[in-house]
């Protein structure tokens, strides 16, 4: 028998619920390079995350490191709370485009502010997927939501808002970078994405967040795959990728 | 010989085509005749002596039900 090696398993930084999600939908897989970003950093014994109310509500359940549910859009404030008191752990929020861009954006935006030593990942569907598909202020321009029937029309509801630029612009943000998972080199720009942020938490560097660019084949009405391409195709020219803030690496470590 | 090997926990698996789609060789398929205990149809490998090992089938499965091994 030839010796063989061990090219990907599931992390240990989830645990062996099932998860959730829809298939093919792309929380699962945002879930996944979290969990082994923790493992990567050897982080996870000292990870706390904070799950938000959206589809991902029950992310608890998912994350193998301690965690805690906050209300609708108080991710960030629980997050601050959490870890002034404690600042040796990691703490991360995991917010849906609902949860962070419109109810919770004031929480977001202070946080932000304040340069909370903590890492948002910021899963952005372009839509409120577990209410059932309601137009979010993520929505792209003519698209169709159960509350934007005709497409949405951006005269009347403002365009579609870019949490990535906007927070970048504030002095307390660290890192922040926008990335995809639509195709495995994707994935593995995200994973790294989402390491650096870790590892700047560690280092105390301050506000960091990465926003991911996901699907929600379900209320796009789309299959899984054909989610994929309309995510490459329509919605990364709205949402580009890429670093929009960095502090640089920490020289005194 | 193949390069690679695959395992699939066909439990776990919700038959959305994910990793079908991205495996560079197009030797993974849905098995029209076989379901999970969900009700969802499995995945199965065609060609099992053609995968080199990529994981891109395991990166992109959002449920963890591939496991890759690569042969030395
Ligand atoms: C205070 C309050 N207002 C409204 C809701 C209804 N609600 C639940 S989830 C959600 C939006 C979820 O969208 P998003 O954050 O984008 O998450 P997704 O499901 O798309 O991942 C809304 C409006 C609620 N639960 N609580
Ligand atoms: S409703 Fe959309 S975002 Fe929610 S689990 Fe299903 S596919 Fe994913
Ligand atoms: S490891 Fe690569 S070649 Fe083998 S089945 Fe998976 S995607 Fe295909
Ligand atoms: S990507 Fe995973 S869940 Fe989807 S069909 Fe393949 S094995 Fe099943
Ligand atoms: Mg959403």
């Amino acid at each position: 028998m030839a010796e063989t090696t061990v090219k990907y398993e599931k992390t240990k930084g989830l645990t062996d619920k099932p998860l959730s999600y829809c298939p093919g939908c792309t929380h699962g897989i945002v879930h996944k390079l979290v969990g082994e970003a923790l493992v990567d950093l050897d982080i996870l014994d000292k990870a706390i995350g904070v799950a938000s109310v959206g589809c991902s509500v029950f992310s608890y359940e998912f994350f193998n490191c301690d965690a805690q549910q906050a209300p609708h859009g108080r991710a960030c404030a629980e997050a601050t709370g959490i870890k002034r008191v404690l600042p040796d752990n990691i703490v991360f929020t995991y917010q849906g485009d609902g949860d962070l861009a419109s109810i919770g954006i004031a929480e977001t935006i202070h946080a932000a502010n304040r340069g909370e030593n903590i890492t948002v990942i910021f899963v952005n569907n372009a839509i409120y997927g577990m209410t059932g598909g309601q137009m979010a202020p993520t929505s792209l321009k003519g698209q169709k939501t159960t509350t934007s029937q005709d497409g949405r029309d951006t005269d009347w509801t403002g365009n579609p808002i870019k949490i990535s630029e906007m927070l970048a612009t504030i002095e307390g943000v660290a890192y922040i970078e926008r990335v995809s998972v639509h195709d495995p080199k994707h994935y593995l720009k995200a994973k790294k994405a989402i390491k650096k942020a870790f590892q700047y938490q560690k280092e105390k560097k301050g506000f960091t967040l990465i926003e991911v660019v996901s699907t929600c084949p379900v209320n796009w009405g789309m299959k899984p795959v054909d989610a994929m391409k309309w995510l490459s195709k329509e919605m990364i020219p709205v949402f580009p990728l890429g670093v929009y803030k960095d502090k640089g690496d920490n020289h005194e470590s | 010989m193949p390069k690679g090997i695959t395992y699939f926990d066909h439990e776990k698996c919700k038959g959305c085509g994910l990793c079908v789609e991205y495996c560079p060789q197009n030797i993974l398929y849905q098995d029209k005749k076989t379901l999970n205990e969900s009700g969802y149809n499995i995945v199965s490998v065609s060609e099992p002596d053609k995968c080199i090992g990529c994981a891109f089938c395991a990166m992109m499965c959002p449920d963890s039900v591939i496991k890759v091994e690569v042969i030395k």
